[in-house]
């Protein structure tokens, strides 16, 4: 034996002895993992907050939390000289004069970006192909937190830097934080340690962005891991892939390999960016004060919604018994995201309650194959779209030669009335791209190679699809894949007759053709 | 038999299909290689990440296309770490598809739910620990400590109360007093009239009392825009007219929405507009709300001249500057 193996062994006998590990591990390293691109998508979240620690611990080293005033004296000229907090002072050296330190600003920032952009599109994978359905609730839910926890953690981080731009941004925070009926004014002073902006605010939120949330991602994360490991990956549909089996690489070595490789290649792609694309300039826009205010002031994409509903709001407030209650804040602010938010969390419950479904689902759907859920998720993406164009409308505008005025009431309406269009649209199109999967099953792929009889009559040649093909596109027609029909008794009453529409529109569907069409068509006509 | 529907059978999983390098040595070889030059290339990266930082210069900046200039050091440190971090990847998944075993695996799912005898058993072993522990009996018991832990709950949110004072009169006042003068900012200087041109703006801010220091909190508030038109076009009512001077009105600069600087004001138009939400005021009817989110006019500063010929404020805000709050009386504005 090689003294390398000996040493190795002998590494592994002292742990296993205390931990027992040698079982776990012996069974684990030829766990299955399916594998697809799109399974891909919470990889990139995971890998780039990795690269946010990483590059956040980094950070923490120069940058100084502190609303203390400062006269800046370093090497970018045109702010010498200014007032400005510490936090905004550490953030120029740190761009300036740290080797290094404007690159990981930069890397820090888009990974964040990716972070953010990774869960929502994870979030429409997983919605998509409604693997939110028992067993897997609980990720659901903890996903769900993620992503809010990912909102108020980006935005925090890109306030720390105390820039004219960010600043602005916390100023409108405190402006919802102060709209909130009869405690808001408290709220408000408690959560800035007096008035805005005061000096508490930035150390405030550096512990929550540096400690209190990325402990709280840690724990939610690994949670999410933990039961993705134990309730094994879901599949999409395909031969030899079944409710009750999972058919991928092992662990050991091609998944280590491809998942180890992929977070370099992240890491990789981020660092790129960081390395060639300008990311919040913050010496551009100067210092925050309270009374000035740069033009085209933007929050990043994943708040660009937040910020578009609050701005497409009619100007409405209560005044009444000395009173203000800012419907124009309150709606847009808390309200309506509330709702969205509290929604996203219970659609698997939802759509168990009234498709009666309860059983496990291990087998991904083809999202046409559940019209009704890919709709309504196309629906609130566009939903959301509206109000994230409507959050750069001044960008828009000046960008496309509109007026503000006309993207702000193609806004007001729209949020109304195109969402219902796109639902009925995409229904529609799930229906028609199963009519397509029923053609290709029963008449075959056209070749393209046309083919002229003796009598003159011209055919095109269609060919059979293999058998895996056909299996793919008609093994989701199980009885009741859908939707299971309500008893009579769970349709009684106004909240029974809901549940029966509701389950009536999800079950809607195009039947998958069998093989008895298949040769009755043989028999018949050809 | 003949109105029995047969459905498509799965076929099981596909024959599996091999690849070059499984069967040709030469094929292996080369894939070989081609792993061995992408983890060499990454060693490469971080050479050129070290030398970046040791020998280029941090003040040295190059002219690149598209990006334009550009600090050379950074974007050497950027591109060798990408180098040294991504083909580390691509080599490790070049390796795991090309060399690796490729064979798709079967493994069988379990059931999560618990076999019933443990249910049961869980169930009994619950009750009856639970039993001697008299839950079920002793409710004082039970009612006493449902009180302590309902309430262990206040310590930490009564300790939180000194995060901040409370607010008092902050939000309903501003430093303007009657005769306070209107410094330019941020020169700090007393502005007459004739420094203002018809269809000029300036920024001021009230002169605070002989040794208060101003800060940021009192800007959040105080912040007023002076803006100069022709006299004639305004059209507001006479009390809000007599609070102009010589065509000079003033505003709050915070925007009653949500508190930004409402900064762009379109000279033509006469219209200042919010570049945070596009609320946009007409300054010729005394910042009355013509489009977007905002509820209230922005409140006006009543202003004339001193016995030295400088603007001053004549009274307080009549009403509270900023968004709204639940303590603001809004039934006179």
């Amino acid at each position: 034996m090689k003294p390398t193996q000996k040493a190795a062994g002998a590494a592994a006998n002292y742990v296993d002895e205390r931990t027992g590990a040698a079982k776990w591990l012996k069974k684990n390293l030829t766990k299955v993992f399916p594998d697809h691109w799109s399974f891909m998508l919470g990889e990139i979240a995971l890998y780039s907050f990795i690269i946010l620690l990483l590059t956040g611990t980094f950070l923490t080293f120069w940058f100084d939390p502190s609303q203390r005033e400062v006269i800046y004296n370093g090497s970018y000229l045109p702010l010498n000289g200014l007032h400005m907090s510490a936090a905004y002072d550490s953030t120029l050296r740190l761009s300036f004069d740290v080797r290094g330190g404007l690159l990981m600003r930069q890397i820090h920032h888009w990974s964040a970006l990716i972070f953010m952009s990774a869960i929502v599109a994870h979030l429409f994978r997983v919605f998509f192909t409604g693997a939110f359905r028992k067993p897997r609730e609980f990720n659901w839910l903890i996903g769900v937190g993620l992503l809010t926890f990912g909102i108020v953690e980006g935005f925090l981080g890109y306030s720390l830097p105390d820039d004219l731009l960010s600043g602005t941004g916390i100023r409108i925070a405190e402006a919802i934080l102060q709209a909130i009926p009869v405690v808001g004014s408290y709220l408000s002073f408690f959560a800035f340690g007096g008035a805005f902006p005061g000096t508490a605010f930035i150390p405030r939120i550096f512990i929550v962005h540096v400690l209190l949330l990325p402990g709280l991602f840690l724990a939610l994360i690994t949670i999410h891991l933990m039961l993705v490991w134990y309730q094994k990956h879901t599949q999409y549909p395909g031969p030899g892939r079944t409710e009750k089996n999972v058919v991928g690489y092992p662990l050991m070595p091609v998944y280590m390999a491809k998942a180890g490789g992929f977070f370099f290649v992240v890491f990789g792609v981020t660092a790129f960016l960081g390395a060639v694309a300008s990311i919040n300039p913050i010496w551009l826009v100067g210092p925050y004060t309270p009374g000035q205010i740069s033009a085209g002031s933007q929050p990043d994409w994943y708040m660009g919604w937040l910020d578009g509903l609050v701005r497409a709001a009619p100007p409405l407030e209560t005044h009444a018994f000395g009173h203000t209650i800012s419907w124009n804040i309150l709606i847009p602010g808390l309200i309506l995201p509330g709702i969205l938010f509290t929604g996203m969390a219970l659609y698997p419950f939802i759509e168990s309650w009234f498709t009666g479904d309860k059983r496990e689902h291990h087998l991904l759907d083809r999202p046409r194959n559940a019209p009704n859920r890919t709709a309504l998720g196309v629906t609130s993406i566009v939903f959301i779209l509206i109000t994230i164009v409507n959050g750069g409308n001044d960008i828009i505008a000046t960008h496309f030669h509109l007026t503000i005025n006309g993207i702000m009431w193609f806004t007001r309406v729209g949020l109304f009335v195109i969402p219902p269009i796109a639902f009925v649209v995409t229904k529609r199109v799930c229906l028609s791209l199963q009519r397509s999967d029923r053609d290709l099953v029963l008449h075959g792929r056209e070749t393209g190679r046309l083919v002229m009889m003796p009598n003159g009559e011209m055919l095109e040649v269609h060919e059979p699809l293999s058998d895996a093909k056909k299996w793919t596109l008609t093994q989701h027609q199980r009885p009741e894949a859908l939707a299971a029909p309500l008893p009579a008794s769970a349709t009684v009453g106004l909240k029974g007759k809901l549940r029966a529409r509701m389950n009536r529109a999800h079950a809607t569907q195009i039947p998958a053709p069998t093989l008895t069409d298949l040769k009755e068509l043989g028999e018949g006509h050809h | 038999m003949s109105n029995q529907i047969e459905r498509f059978e799965d076929p099981g999983l596909p024959a599996h299909v091999h690849r070059n390098a499984d069967s040709d040595p030469l094929a292996a070889k080369r894939a070989e290689r081609q792993v061995a030059i992408l983890f060499m290339l990454s060693a490469l990266g971080t050479v050129l990440t070290i030398a970046a930082y040791i020998y280029v210069k941090s003040d040295k900046y190059v002219y690149l296309p598209i990006m334009g200039s550009t600090n050379l050091q950074q974007i050497l440190l950027g591109l060798g770490l990408t180098a040294s971090t991504l083909f580390i990847g691509l080599g490790a998944i070049q390796w795991a598809k090309k060399l690796m075993p490729d064979q798709e695996e079967i493994a069988e799912r379990h059931e999560f739910r618990s076999k019933e005898v443990d249910r049961d058993e869980l169930v009994a072993a619950f009750k009856e620990r639970g039993g001697s522990a008299g839950l079920g009996r002793r409710s004082l018991i039970k009612r006493s400590l449902g009180l302590s832990l309902g309430l262990v709950g206040l310590s930490p949110l009564v300790l939180l109360r000194d995060t901040g004072p409370l607010p008092k009169k902050f939000f309903t006042t501003t430093d303007w007093t009657a005769g306070t003068r209107l410094l330019l900012d941020p020169a700090g200087t007393p502005i007459k009239a004739s420094d203002l041109e018809v269809g000029a703006v300036a920024q001021v801010l009230p002169e605070l009392p002989a040794g208060t220091e101003r800060t940021l909190e009192n800007t959040g508030k105080d912040a007023v825009l002076l803006i100069r038109l022709r006299p004639e076009d305004f059209n507001l009512d006479p009390q809000k007219l007599s609070w102009t001077y010589q065509g000079i009105i003033a505003f709050s600069k915070i925007c009653t929405h949500m508190g930004c600087a409402v900064a762009l004001y379109e000279q033509q138009t006469h219209h200042l507009l919010c570049p945070c939400h596009q609320s946009t005021f007409d300054v010729t009817r005394g910042a009355k709300v013509i489009f977007g989110p905002a509820a209230r006019p922005l409140p006006q500063l009543a202003i004339t001249v001193d016995a030295d010929g400088y603007l001053v404020a004549v009274q307080p805000f009549t009403v509270p500057i900023g968004p709204s709050f639940w303590e603001r009386n809004s039934s006179n504005g």
